[in-house]
Order: structure tokens, then C-alpha cells, then sequence
């Protein structure tokens, strides 16, 4: 590692910023151990990153200044809802009292059991569900234990031929894995001209085969499913299920319910609708509501009221554990807290302010939007322009990107939710971002981003040599 | 390169092609379907020993565009298959009629290569 011209390079390649022991390395030699280890384990030195404290905060600082959260400025990724993640719910996380081991018996945590039990009935009221399981780790993960319960309520009214679950083409693609995942084909539906569920085709699809249908609504399109109660009819008929795919539901909370809909199931993603962190990969949380016929086979262990107590137990046709213990206590304890502090009218004004806010930005940004009218999201057309390089172009005006080329059913695709989280001029920062990088001549947007840390970063290598754990360098 | 369109090979409309010896096949994609998908960065493939019939999917091919199947221009046996694709997938790109071959079959019925197109149709396709 050497410092040249401003820029560390390892080796000839420029780096943004060096690893810790690039910067500097200090060898410590343990103490005698009373502890018996076998020899192989036994190390006699430790080489251990070794700089001073500024060196330490200035790693991570230069760190934290070459991304972009939410906490940089407007993040509007469409169908993964950026919504800003309140520090009220940071802290109230971060207290003592909220470290409670989960293997202490039942009637030690009862305030855990109780916020859990009062989540539960929160989010089914929410969605319009009978109960609601608070266990998976993440929205996709929600969708495997959702079609899991789907399985296993057909398994036990000896439905054993039902092998297909339907899924539109505007559908997210994790609807597709998690069908296949829990061991179903997966029949893809493909949208009527106005962007929505085309009957005609799901009537076609629709057999004894069914087991769900996964929908999501409004749909990736930010279009409102119209025709839902035909559609619930089409796959009830026939004996399916009807999945709901909570992803888009910031644009109904407390407006419209799935449960209503004729939705028997559904996931809710509380990192969307219900403002917990993202979280890069993980913790999450991703509960699955059940309508009442559905309750027996929620995973287990599942949490209820008993009189004045809140108990843990099995219910009877489990599908079992999908999760360690009830589930990521912090990250439902963040939702529970954004609920509580909401209330039924901050609730109500989110999905309103969803939806005014991607309907204002749609109307100041100058690209086509060929399907409407939508709610908290709309997809824009690049047109003649790749998507993918205009979003990298509207890097350099200081905003995250849009989500690009998807769905497929809109051409070059910049799909934008810009959440209820920003205000009017905020918006219009984002439309200006929009309407400038479509405007910048071609060889400039082809080139960009020219003014963020990292420029064009190599696709291509990122997907042929995937890493999915850490390595260290050899040090040679 | 990207137009090349060997005389010797038989293509399906889908851009698969085959060089057939005796009775054995080699199978891949053509130059133009290589530069239309872009950066290959994954090549899934069968066994060998499985089966496919005409115009069947035998494998899937990703690159940073797009994931498309991969069809069979005849029916028969898989007697073998490119492994390098798997660490180097790239070799699709560099040299799509080679290197980059994705399957050799045992043919189950030699008449069927008659459906397929000779050069001068498929560079008609593609023109």
C-alpha cells in the first residue's frame, strides 16, 4: 500500500480507502493463558490493525462519505419503499430494558411477549388478517413461509395436485424464487394492456393445479388491481389461495386492506411499510398474516394472550420454525414503535402523503410514464436512453437513482418511489436530477457518474466472480 | 465478428447452432446471439447422459442483460459437456463458435437436422 498523488494504490490500482491493517499493523504477543488449547490453536503472535484514534475516525467517516442512505438525501428506489428510518425508534431499540435474553422463560419477558402479542394484533388489523406470525427473518423469507403454509393447507385437505403457483409478470422477482424454493412451477401471467392482471389470462391459468396466486397492490406498476374481488373469485374457485405480497403496501396502510380484498394470506415488510433499516441483508423481519382458516399452521413458536398472560406455544398443524425463537426482536420492537407513535392518523396520512408524493414528483419529471394513474410509485420510460445510464447520470446531481430496467413491461424503466418522507422541495430536487441528466448530451451521460467516489464500477467481474463471504488478502 | 455465420454449421431460429461429425454434435450460440446478450456471466448445462429432444431447453445462459434459454437443435444424448464455461464463462463472448461450445450430443435421429437453417438462412435472419 502506498500514498501517491493524493489517491492510496495497492499494488498499480488506485484505491478509495485502504483496509485498517493497510494503514497499519501492530504485533502483540498474548499473555500466558491458564485456558488448555490444542497446540494447533495456540498462537504466539497477533497481527492486528494498529493506527492512531484521527486515523481510526477518519477511516470511517471516508467510509460513511463514499455511500449514499437515506440519511444523505432522497432515496427513490421504486417497490423497496426508502422510507427514512426514525431515530425515535433507533433509541428506543437501543435501550437496556429492550435486552432481554430470548431462552428466559416466558414469564420473565413478558414485556417482550406483550409488544410482540400487540404487534401481532397490530399488523392484522392492518392487512385485514385473523393472525399474523412475526418469525421471518425478511420479506422474501415472509413469502417462503407464506407458501409453505399454502403447502401445508393443502397437504392436509389431501389436495396433493396442486403443483403450480401463478405469478404476473410485473410481479417482484423474489415471488418467483420463494414459489420455486417451497418446490412449486411457477406459471407467469402476462399483464393485460392497461398494466394490470389480464382475467382472461389468469381464467386460462387457473386450475385444480393452483395452489396461490401471488399479487401484489397496488401493483410494481403503482396501479391500483381494480378487477381484486373477480380475481379473488377466479383462484377461490378453483380452490387456490391468494397470496398478497406486502411490498407496495405503504400505498393502502390504513385505506384499504388485503384482508378485504379476499386475500388469505400475506407478508408484510417492515422495512417499507413500517420504516426499519434495510439492513443490507439482514436482520430483517418479514411477518405472514393468515386468514382464520389458515391460523393452525402458523410457525411455531407463535405468541398469544391466555387471560392476563402473554404464552408462547405450538399451534397444532405447524409448519414449524422458519427463525430463531419468536423472531428479530429489534427490528419488530422499531416497527412496534413507529406504529405506536403514528397512531391510526399518522398511519393514515403516510399512505396519503405516498402517494400525493410520487404523484407530484411524476408530474414535474419531463420522460414518459405510459402507465397511469398510479399511487406511491410510477415507472418513467428513459425512451431512446439506457436507464441504466441515465439513473448513473442523476448520480452526479447529488440523488440516488431510481430502480432501472424493470419491470419489463415499460422500456428502459425508471421506476420511483420517492416514499412520504420528503418534502415539496426535496421533490423538486429529485425532479430536477431527473430532467437534467435527460437532457445531458449522450457521451456525458455514457461517461457517468463523474463526480462520486467510485465512477463506473466493473459489472461485469462483480457477476462472474462472485464472493459471498469475506476474504482476506494474502498480504504478499 | 459479430455477423460471422460459419457455412459448415446448421442454426436454430432461437441462435443456437450445431457442427455435426457422424453421428455427434457440438452445440453453442451463435456470434450474433453472443453480442446481443452482452457479458456472459453464467452457463447452466445438463448432464451428461441426459436426454433432449428437438427443440427442447437444455440449459440457461446469463449475462448482465438478460437470462435466456438455451434450446436443443436436435433431439439425442449428452456425451459431453464444457466445463470451463463454469470459471469462465467469457469464453462464450471470445469465441462463440470454439472455445465457447456448450454441449456434444450422440444424435437420436439424423433426418431432424433437416429442419434446421443452413448459413445463408439464418445470416438472412439476422441481417
Amino acid at each position: 500500500m502506498s500514498y501517491d498523488q493524493a489517491r492510496w494504490r495497492r499494488d498499480d490500482a488506485p484505491v478509495y480507502e485502504p483496509l485498517l491493517h493497510e494503514k497499519g499493523e501492530r504485533t502483540v504477543r498474548p499473555a500466558d493463558r491458564d485456558v488448555p488449547l490444542p497446540d494447533e490453536l495456540v498462537r504466539d503472535e497477533l497481527t492486528l490493525p494498529g493506527v492512531s484514534e484521527p486515523e481510526l475516525a477518519r477511516h470511517y467517516t471516508r467510509l460513511s462519505q463514499m455511500t449514499y442512505g437515506v440519511d444523505s438525501g432522497p432515496y427513490p428506489l421504486g417497490s423497496c419503499t426508502m422510507k427514512y428510518n426514525p431515530k425515535h425508534t433507533e433509541r428506543i431499540a437501543a435501550l437496556p430494558d429492550a435486552l432481554v435474553h430470548p431462552d428466559r422463560p416466558d414469564e420473565h419477558r413478558q414485556g417482550v411477549l406483550e409488544i410482540y402479542v400487540r404487534l401481532q394484533e397490530y399488523l392484522a388489523r392492518i392487512g385485514g388478517m385473523a393472525d399474523v406470525t412475526l418469525q421471518p427473518p425478511a420479506g422474501a423469507a415472509g413469502e417462503f413461509t407464506g407458501i409453505r403454509i399454502a403447502a401445508a393447507y393443502h397437504a392436509d385437505n389431501g389436495d396433493d395436485d396442486r403443483d403450480e403457483i401463478l405469478v404476473t409478470d410485473t410481479a417482484h422477482g423474489t415471488n418467483f424464487a420463494s414459489a420455486a424454493l417451497a418446490g412449486y412451477d411457477v406459471v407467469e401471467l402476462p399483464s393485460g394492456e392497461d398494466g394490470r392482471v389480464n382475467l382472461e389470462a389468469l381464467r386460462a391459468a387457473a386450475s385444480p393445479r393452483t395452489a396461490a396466486l401471488m399479487l401484489t397492490n397496488p401493483n410494481t406498476l403503482g396501479l391500483f388491481e381494480r378487477e381484486i374481488e373477480p380475481i379473488a373469485s377466479i383462484v377461490h374457485d378453483v380452490g387456490g389461495l391468494l397470496y398478497y405480497d406486502g411490498a407496495n403496501l405503504n400505498a393502502l396502510l390504513g385505506r384499504a386492506r388485503p384482508g378485504d380484498m379476499g386475500f388469505d394470506l400475506m407478508h408484510y415488510n417492515v422495512h417499507k411499510t413500517f420504516a426499519t433499516p434495510h439492513g443490507g441483508g439482514g436482520p430483517g423481519a418479514g411477518p405472514v398474516g393468515v386468514c382464520e382458516r389458515l391460523v393452525p399452521y402458523l410457525p411455531a413458536p407463535h405468541v398469544r394472550r391466555d387471560g392476563d398472560v402473554v404464552e408462547t406455544y405450538a399451534p397444532p398443524n405447524t409448519i414449524g420454525k422458519v427463525h430463531g425463537y419468536e423472531g428479530n426482536w429489534l427490528v419488530l420492537l422499531k416497527a412496534f414503535a413507529y406504529i405506536e407513535r403514528l397512531g391510526d392518523a399518522g398511519l393514515l396520512d403516510t399512505s396519503a402523503m405516498a402517494v400525493l408524493n410520487a404523484n407530484y414528483l411524476g408530474t414535474t419529471v419531463d420522460l414518459e410514464i405510459p402507465y397511469e394513474p398510479y399511487h406511491h410509485e410510477f415507472v418513467a420510460s428513459a425512451g431512446d436512453r439506457d436507464a441504466a445510464e441515465l439513473a448513473k447520470r442523476m448520480l452526479d446531481y447529488g440523488v440516488h437513482p431510481p430502480t432501472t430496467k424493470w419491470p419489463d413491461i415499460v422500456s428502459e424503466a425508471l421506476m420511483t418511489e420517492p416514499t412520504e418522507s420528503e418534502r415539496q422541495a426535496t421533490l423538486d430536487q429529485l425532479a430536477r436530477a431527473f430532467n437534467a441528466a435527460a437532457a445531458d448530451d449522450d457521451e456525458t451521460v455514457a461517461a457517468a457518474p463523474h463526480r462520486t467516489s467510485a465512477r463506473r464500477i466493473d459489472q461485469v467481474a462483480a457477476a462472474r466472480d462472485v464472493r459471498l463471504s469475506w476474504q482476506a488478502l494474502t498480504g504478499e | 465478428m459479430s455477423d460471422e455465420v460459419p457455412d459448415e454449421l446448421r442454426y436454430l431460429e432461437s441462435h443456437e447452432w450445431i457442427r455435426v461429425d457422424d453421428a455427434a454434435g457440438t452445440v453453442g450460440i451463435t456470434a450474433f446471439a453472443q453480442d446481443e446478450l452482452g457479458d456472459v456471466v453464467f452457463v447452466e448445462l445438463p448432464n451428461v447422459g441426459d436426454t433432449v429432444a428437438q427443440e427442447d431447453q437444455f440449459g440457461v445462459i446469463e449475462s448482465i442483460k438478460a437470462v435466456s434459454d438455451l434450446y436443443a437443435p436436435v433431439s439425442g444424448t449428452i456425451t459431453a459437456i464444457n466445463e470451463n464455461l463454469f470459471d469462465q464463462p467469457e469464453l462464450v463472448n471470445d469465441d462463440p463458435y470454439g472455445d465457447g461450445w456448450m454441449i456434444e450430443l450422440e444424435l437420436a435421429d439424423a433426418s431432424e437436422l433437416d429442419a434446421l437453417l443452413d448459413a445463408s438462412a439464418y445470416a438472412e435472419q439476422i441481417a
